[in-house]
């Protein structure tokens, strides 16, 4: 079963993991054997929005779609047996540390 | 239906409720789907309305039923190829995951329950559910009774019912017991959850009743099982004697019309002996050979109140050096305004006015009708009674049960006479 880690943070307070503490994760993950694939997001302010509204019209906006103070800093999917299992990685991500949080969702199968 | 037809159904649906939660967490474990083993289990009941009138009711009910409703389920996977693919898959991955727990056979019915428990009490379920998951899966009760516990129309508990069941299967969530490592951050979700079964029972959070004893039998119930499953966890033991001690008192918490009576004024000879004797044992049990855990120390405050010959002459003392260990353990607004009540007891009405007052600034309790209704009681004691009236008044206006609003409208009367 494939669960997507979606990894905030927030911009209150500063994440003290290190590069290195997620070269560590991501190895463990890739040594596992459960790795699907997965990215580290650039900076926020690099980020643009699209729309297409009803006419085709389309809109570009600098920024995020929301305003939030949490922010979506990158992702991993996994597959692995159950929730228990996905939970237990999501756990050890650095990104669920120092007010970070790590949203767990199964993949939908068609 | 004829008489002899209502005595099997009533006799077949007697075995089905005690077996039902046992015969639920075999075929979930079997088939890895809860929706799968609820059909198939109606079905095996349905057959056995058919089959025990005329072949009379087999040596191993619980057996026959687990058989029956199996082989229901082959032949539905046989019939439906997809559905049993997806299964398969299931069961593949769950060899691969492992079995966590040896296989108990028990009357030819092996007990997989405590993997059920900690699926229905799992921490990605909303709290809300997790005692009506546990009432309709472990203790047997129909989605309309499970609605009725929690005074909600029918409709409403079907919804948060099938809700729940969806996510447990699209997001699968594993019927497995935790490893060790995991059981202290998985167990107390599965206490907390017949706790809270319990608790509704003995004070209804609403409703015409103060209690509703059926519920708080079954908590009691679904605490014994756990407690067979989980002989060693000293907190499942802890949460039966709690449960014990307090249920012991069932009859004479409420007077003839039903209206509530607090543990200083209830006639102790109506409380249930046998019962404080088994949570007493249990109680010790909980608290020897390690740390104490929250629920071993609320049933040793229950032991005390339950072998005092009355108010006056509980060990107050001991109770509030319990509470501070309850404190220390679970700092709670909570624990904090029944320690201030314990310490008032102790060392007069003014020490225990000046804790409660302490804790006005709880967002907590600010609007929990107990710490004003406490607060009332103290002002009265210390004769103020226009501070007191004051604050009756105030713990009307929040409380939910109607005995509980009958007994607060009495202690008003008495510190603020009606005029005439």
């Amino acid at each position: 079963m494939k669960y997507m880690l979606l990894i905030y943070g927030s911009t209150d307070t500063q994440n003290a993991c290190t590069v290195e503490d997620w070269m560590a994760y991501d190895k463990e993950v890739q040594e596992a054997g459960i790795f699907v694939t997965g990215h580290s997001l650039a900076d926020l302010t690099t980020a643009t929005t699209v729309r297409v509204d009803d006419s085709g019209e389309r809109t570009v906006t600098d920024g995020p779609f929301a305003e939030t103070r949490e922010v979506l800093g990158g992702y991993y999917v996994i597959d692995v047996p159950d929730l228990d299992v996905a939970l237990d990685w999501a756990a050890r991500c650095p990104g669920a540390r120092d007010g970070g949080t790590v949203e767990v969702r199964p993949v939908a199968e068609f | 239906m004829d008489e002899r037809a209502a005595g099997t159904r009533a006799s077949v649906e007697a075995v089905f409720r005690e077996e039902r939660g046992r015969l639920l967490a075999a075929l979930v474990h079997r088939f890895g789907d809860l929706d799968l083993a609820e059909d198939v289990a109606s079905e095996a009941v349905e057959a056995a309305l058919v089959h025990w009138p005329v072949e009379g009711v087999p040596a191993r009910p619980g057996a026959w039923l687990l058989t029956t409703a199996r082989r229901k389920a082959v032949d539905r996977l046989r019939r439906d190829q997809a559905y049993a693919a997806r299964l398969a898959l299931l069961a593949a991955e769950a060899e691969r995951t492992g079995g966590a727990v040896p296989e108990e056979a028990d009357g030819g019915l092996p007990d997989e329950r405590l993997r059920l428990f900690f699926t229905c009490a799992h921490p990605a379920l909303p709290a809300a559910d997790r005692g009506a998951l546990t009432l309709r899966y472990l203790a047997g009760l129909t989605t309309q009774e499970v609605a009725r516990a929690y005074l909600v129309p029918n409709a409403t508990m079907a919804q948060r019912l099938v809700r729940a069941k969806k996510k447990i299967r699209e997001a699968r969530i594993p019927f497995r017991v935790p490893e060790p490592d995991e059981l202290p951050g998985r167990l107390p979700g599965v206490l907390q959850a017949v706790y809270s079964i319990f608790t509704e029972g003995y004070a209804a959070s609403s409703g015409p009743l103060l209690q509703r004893l059926d519920l708080a039998e079954e908590a009691v119930r679904l605490g014994r099982i756990l407690h067979r499953l989980l002989p060693a966890e000293r907190e499942v033991t802890g949460l039966l004697a709690l449960m014990l001690l307090v249920h012991a008192r069932r009859d004479a918490r409420t007077g003839p019309d039903g209206e509530l009576v607090l543990l200083d004024a209830q006639d102790r000879g109506r409380w249930d002996r046998d019962m404080i004797a088994e949570g007493e044992t249990l109680a010790v049990a909980a608290l020897t050979g390690g740390p104490p855990g929250p629920y071993g120390v609320q049933a040793a405050i229950a032991a005390l109140h339950d072998e005092a010959a009355d108010a006056a002459s509980t060990d107050w003392p001991q109770v509030v050096a319990l509470y501070d260990v309850l404190l220390a353990l679970n700092p709670s607004p909570v624990v904090a305004l029944n320690r201030a009540v314990a310490v008032a007891m102790r060392d007069g009405p003014a020490a225990g006015l000046a804790l409660l007052d302490e804790l006005a600034g709880e967002p907590r309790l600010r609007a929990y009708h107990p710490w004003v209704a406490a607060r009332a009681e103290l002002l009265h004691r210390l004769g103020r009674d226009a501070e007191a009236a004051d604050a009756y008044r105030r713990a009307l206006e929040l409380a939910g049960t109607e005995p509980e609003r009958s007994h607060l409208r009495r202690r008003l009367a008495a510190v603020a006479p009606p005029e005439r």
